[in-house]
């Protein structure tokens, strides 16, 4: 009897998973934002598999600024490149470079929050000490600067230009988390079964912490993809081998182009537009669930 | 409460030493010297040593960084070869200019953000507090160059309602009431553009502030002395849901900061932010390490301020 009641309590307790599935379906437009989020995700993955980058990038004066019809679907720019091709392959690469910020902001921040908050002492007086110096500096302004006195510019120097700006934030709030965590019993009994410091921040502290750093994830993850479209439009981004959504977007600081000729830069704002929308309201419905006292569902 | 005001503007000096070391740093980092632009293929060799020597650029760094800070104090950030003109000069044109922004910005995020974050916290949970909430995700959301870009094509291009570039227009006389009217039309849509991007944190604090308070002991107190509800939250829960306000205008300073380089470029506004870009195009190297010095100073200053505001209003929270 026991047993079963047992049982059937187990089948009616929530998982993980299925609180974020419950929070998803009681909010329909979080739902929207997902299903809109995956539908333009794999389009633009998809679609771009098919995009020769070379030909699309050749110029062609011909059809200089030539109005969406039926050769270009969203017109053409000042060199005649087809607007929809270079946005889908821009928003290919913005995406691609946010997400590799986010992993790698995200590992050092979670790494090193995890060691201040759970060891405290003056290893975490030292790094705090540091990290609070970062938040007080122009971060934008230095990664302006560093990115132009990178020698040899690419991709790769520019993502690294951007991680090591901003992983503070991540590491702050992982350590101030970490720190209350550490403090439970379960971690104190822990050690005194003999369990290596290790052990118990890579298996029970660390993984108390999923819920919030999912959210922290998703945020930072639409923080990146608005700071390196904002950079690569001012032209302090990608490099101009390739392309990004902001490039597009850029194309408007000509006041000819931002009046006359919308369909260069208009399409590529709203894409950026609509995505930041829908990553951010996915973060705050999975913030949602991830708190007890805010589920709707 | 002044010795916790000293304290913490103690502690900001190795901060300050900590950011001119890194800005000192990167000026050495930067290619080209103070002669770029003076130097012709003709000029002798030894010439340039001698003039190398009479700058001191062959003194060791730790000498060199002191002679550096010893200038940066006096003022002296050399000179902008694009601009031929001195630094220190330039830039406080230029300064000038973002403080107005700024400031206009700064009051109309308040006039927005204030009866916003007031009207949600009051009647939460109904149709208007789920609009103003909706409304506060969506400025949080958008990247400020997107909205810039937005409003600049809608109102400045389509409507025509504002000037598209500059600070003010040719041919109004210094000092006269044209003259600053046309500045602060100048000014008006940028700063907007500020202030609704600014928002959300004035909102949401706001919010969040007057909710708590109304389960407040204070508010059931008066509640049951028999004061309306009107007065309670005129006289009861604002003064109170105030405090935090006060203390984020250093963040919204800060914040400010960073917006200024994206809004003066698209706005076209000769502000600091501008100039930055700028001299990062043209590679003018004295102008942009006395702006990341001014920039870092000031969101030190931001930060300082609010703290000191937080320590006069709530007495909890000073540094011992």
């Amino acid at each position: 009897m026991s047993f079963k009641k047992k049982k059937r309590y187990r089948k009616r307790r929530a998982r993980g998973v299925q609180v974020v599935f419950r929070e998803f379906q009681k909010d329909k437009l979080a739902l929207a934002s997902l299903f809109f989020l995956i539908v333009i995700i794999a389009f633009v993955f998809i679609a771009s598999l098919f995009i020769d980058q070379e030909s699309l990038m050749r110029i062609n004066l011909y059809d200089r600024y030539s109005a969406p019809g039926e050769k270009y679907l969203l017109g053409a720019d000042q060199g005649g490149k087809d607007i929809l091709g270079q946005l889908i392959i821009g928003a290919r690469n913005s995406i691609l470079i946010a997400f590799a910020i986010t992993v790698i902001t995200g590992f050092i921040g979670i790494v090193v929050g995890l060691i201040c908050g759970y060891f405290g002492g003056w290893v975490d007086n030292l790094i705090m000490r540091f990290i609070d110096f970062f938040v007080t500096i122009p971060s934008l302004m230095l990664i302006i600067v560093f990115v132009t006195l990178v020698p040899k510019y690419t991709v790769m120097s520019f993502i690294l230009i951007m991680s090591a700006f901003l992983w503070t934030g991540t590491a702050r709030l992982v350590r101030s988390k970490a720190l209350s965590e550490s403090r439970r019993d379960y971690v104190s009994a822990s050690k005194t079964l003999g369990t290596s410091d290790f052990v118990i921040i890579r298996r029970e502290v660390a993984p108390n912490l999923s819920s919030l750093l999912i959210v922290e994830l998703t945020l930072n993850f639409a923080g990146n993809v608005g700071i390196e479209t904002g950079l690569s439009y001012l032209g302090f981004g990608l490099p101009p081998s390739t392309p990004s959504l902001g490039t597009l977007v850029s194309y408007a600081n000509n006041p000819l182009v931002l009046q006359e000729y919308w369909w260069v830069w208009l399409p590529a704002s709203l894409f950026i537009l609509f995505m930041m929308l829908a990553i951010n309201y996915i973060g705050q419905a999975l913030r949602r669930s991830a708190d007890v006292k805010q589920r709707l569902g | 409460m002044w010795k916790s005001v000293v304290r913490r503007c103690l502690l900001m000096i190795p901060q300050l030493i900590a950011l001119s070391i890194l800005v000192f740093v990167i000026a050495k980092m930067m290619p080209g010297d103070p002669f770029t632009g003076m130097i012709t293929p003709e000029t002798d060799p030894e010439r340039i040593e001698e003039l190398k020597e009479e700058l001191g650029l062959n003194d060791p760094l730790p000498v060199q960084y002191v002679r550096w800070v010893k200038n940066a104090l006096h003022g002296d950030f050399g000179v902008s070869y694009t601009f031929q003109r001195d630094v220190a000069s330039l830039i406080g044109e230029r300064a000038l200019n973002t403080f107005w922004l700024s400031f206009v910005s700064v009051i109309l995020l308040y006039i927005i953000a204030i009866p916003l974050g007031i009207l949600a916290g009051r009647y939460q949970q109904s149709k208007l507090d789920k609009s103003i909430v909706f409304y506060s995700f969506i400025t949080y959301a958008i990247p400020t160059f997107v909205l810039s870009l937005l409003f600049l094509y809608i109102f400045g291009y389509k409507l025509q309602w504002f000037p598209t570039s500059g600070s003010v227009d040719i041919g109004y006389e210094r000092g006269t009431i044209q003259y600053i009217w046309n500045k602060f039309y100048h000014i008006l849509l940028p700063a907007i553009t500020y202030a609704i991007l600014g928002t959300t944190g004035v909102i949401q604090y706001l919010r969040s502030e007057i909710i708590d308070a109304k389960m407040m002991d204070y508010v059931r107190t008066a509640r049951s002395k028999g004061v309306p509800m009107k007065k309670i939250y005129s006289k009861h829960i604002l003064r109170n849901s105030f405090i935090p306000i006060a203390a984020f205008l250093g963040f919204t300073i800060t914040g400010l900061l960073g917006g200024s380089i994206f809004i003066e470029t698209i706005f076209g506004y000769p502000g600091m932010g501008q100039l930055f870009i700028t001299s990062i195009a043209s590679r003018d190297y004295s102008v942009i390490t006395a702006l990341v010095m001014l920039y870092g100073f000031l969101t030190l200053v931001g930060s300082l301020l609010s703290d000191i505001i937080l320590s006069i209003v709530d007495p909890r929270i000073r540094i011992e």
